[in-house]
């Protein structure tokens, strides 16, 4: 079984951000930039199915300009077999990154497409389910387990009412959650063996499509007033009466 | 034409949420259509029927469009996509999983957790984990979002019934099968919809110690929240996750105890109306954002606050 694993370069999760002036994007000038926490969950769980011999094969592909080749790397370095990336200057909208990673799946042909639940900049938690629509696959979004079975997996998925286990036919498009499991850490060697795995470049053209939503603009929230600190219980206790017997 | 609302219920109640998303879609003037899908929905949809606002109520009956699971739902809400401009559902994890399937099929971009309404075609939602505000323009007729239910009020009107229809279910050739649904305890005051949330942290040492914050919040009628870092330590199950990559939350009163103030957190649970933070570092982050600080230890300082509501509310 080949799984492709879509992996999106993003900004450090514990950068501070902030909204450039003109509110034309957040600044990005000096900030680490890492694959995407939910994304290395999935690539994760795909290498770990590859080394039980589940697996026979772990593409991973990214959206963007050249410079995510150093996202693709490091995914090598975890231990995926091959990469690809898509060359594309724009920020595409999920709907965008969907149908390219439509093409991508025709042309790569693998039975199970991982990845995260949401990239942790534009915190959409769309593109995973608009594939699935795309490819009219079956979909299981918030795993937190998985277990391959001969034609099918069965997936546990957290949902607000608590868990619910699925059964899903494969080819599928499986999005992860946080508590799959925890991502490992690149080696030196495994570092120095990324360096020649398989990398290629590839080219889809979205051109004839219209852009469906436009930004307007981005704003910083709005900054909540700094509180008082209190020096006893009791003060607090009368601060907060009116809620508390409401 | 016109907004179509697709709604979450359990078959016997609608999601306690319903009235927000109904606030949510009359903020675009149009009359709203109100689906409901499921094995038998007839009590929800009466309910649903007399909430001021709603014009039509469209339901649809077969076995296997309960539990709801993404393929057939969304299908059947692109089915009906072409008349209507705009479609909307709660931003929840069963909003979350269909509604971005149904804009798939539909061949269309939409928008998660909106949180404003600025004109029909004009949207705001948090990015970068509530740090950015990204408002933005759908540029063709059809709009199709997820609505965050803490940012808009609740519709508290009723009417007299409205309009009710029935439509046939589509075929159902879907490829997943649900094999059980493990529920949260039921007498748990739920997270999302609760007035006030209590949440522990990694200051709370241990599981055992967090039995304080799960006491506390009972004697308030509280619900129970938990910092990621309580839930990576094992001190609860991750359900209580309160944060951008767990639940987002917006009670009249929030208390974090022994939480520091992550970032991830603090994007799960800033726009509460009243925030009440105990911790024994004063420089912790949340102090920033608290409306009322309390530095110290926790292990002291909340049994006094427990006993001083405990005297009074006797």
């Amino acid at each position: 079984m080949k799984i492709l694993v879509p992996v999106k370069r993003v900004v450090d999760p514990y950068a501070r951000i902030r909204v450039k002036a003109d509110g034309s994007g957040v600044e990005l000038l000096q900030i680490k930039m890492v694959m995407n926490p939910f994304d290395e969950i999935a690539l994760e769980e795909a290498i770990r199915l590859r080394e039980k011999g589940v697996a026979t094969s772990v593409v991973i592909v990214s959206i963007g300009e050249a410079v995510c080749q150093e996202t693709l790397r490091h995914g090598l370095a975890l231990g995926a077999d091959e990469a690809i990336l898509v060359e594309n200057a724009q920020s595409p909208n999920s709907f965008e990154v969907a149908k390219i990673l439509e093409k991508v799946v025709q042309e790569e042909q693998p039975q199970l497409v991982m990845m995260g639940k949401q990239a942790i900049d534009s915190d959409a938690n769309q593109t995973p389910q608009m594939l699935a629509a795309l490819l009219d696959w079956p979909q299981a979004t918030f795993i937190s387990n998985i277990e391959i079975k001969s034609e099918s997996i069965e997936v546990t998925r957290e949902t607000d009412a608590g868990l619910e286990v699925l059964d899903v036919m494969l080819p599928a498009v499986i999005s992860v959650d946080l508590r799959l499991n925890e991502p490992r850490y690149a080696t030196l060697p495994n570092i120095m063996r990324a360096k020649s795995k398989p990398l290629k470049t590839l080219n889809v053209d979205l051109s004839q499509d219209s852009h469906q939503l436009k930004l307007d603009a981005l704003m910083s929230p709005p900054i909540r007033q700094k509180g008082t600190v209190l020096s006893s219980v009791d003060e607090l206790f009368e601060k907060i009466k009116p809620v508390l017997f409401s | 034409m016109s907004t179509l609302i697709w709604i979450e219920h359990d078959e016997n109640n609608l999601h306690p949420s319903t009235r927000n998303l109904i606030t949510a879609a009359k903020l675009l003037s149009k009359p709203i259509t109100a689906l409901v899908a499921g094995k038998s929905v007839q009590k929800v949809a009466q309910e649903l029927s007399t909430i001021f606002g709603i014009d039509a109520v469209i339901t649809c009956e077969a076995d296997y469009y309960f539990p709801f699971r993404a393929e057939p739902i969304a299908k059947l809400i692109s089915s009906l996509s072409k008349d209507f401009d705009n479609i909307l559902a709660l931003a929840t994890t069963t909003g979350k999983n269909l509604l971005p399937r149904a804009a798939g099929l539909c061949r269309h971009a939409m928008l998660s957790d909106v949180i404003k309404i600025e004109s029909d075609k004009t949207f705001v939602h948090p990015i970068y984990a509530g740090n950015a505000l990204a408002k933005e323009i759908f540029q063709n007729t059809l709009c199709i979002m997820t609505i965050r239910p803490s940012a808009f009020e609740k519709e508290l009107l009723e009417q007299s019934p409205c309009e009710m229809k029935s439509i046939p279910a589509l075929a159902d050739d879907t490829r997943t099968k649900v094999v059980r649904v493990a529920k949260r305890d039921k007498d748990k005051a739920d997270l999302q919809t609760a007035k006030i949330v209590v949440s522990g942290g990694r200051g709370l040492g241990t599981s055992e110690n967090f039995k304080l914050i799960e006491d506390f919040a009972n004697k308030l009628g509280a619900a129970v929240g938990a910092s990621r870092a309580a839930v990576d330590a094992g001190f609860v199950a991750n359900d209580y996750q309160v944060g951008q990559t767990g639940k987002i939350v917006a009670p009249d009163l929030y208390i974090a105890i022994g939480i520091s103030g992550a970032i991830q957190h603090l994007a799960g649970m800033k726009d509460s109306k009243v925030i009440v933070a105990i911790n024994k570092d004063p420089e912790a982050p949340i102090f920033e954002i608290a409306t009322y600080g309390l530095v110290g230890d926790l292990f002291q300082l909340l049994p006094e606050l427990i006993k001083k509501i405990e005297m009074s509310s006797c």
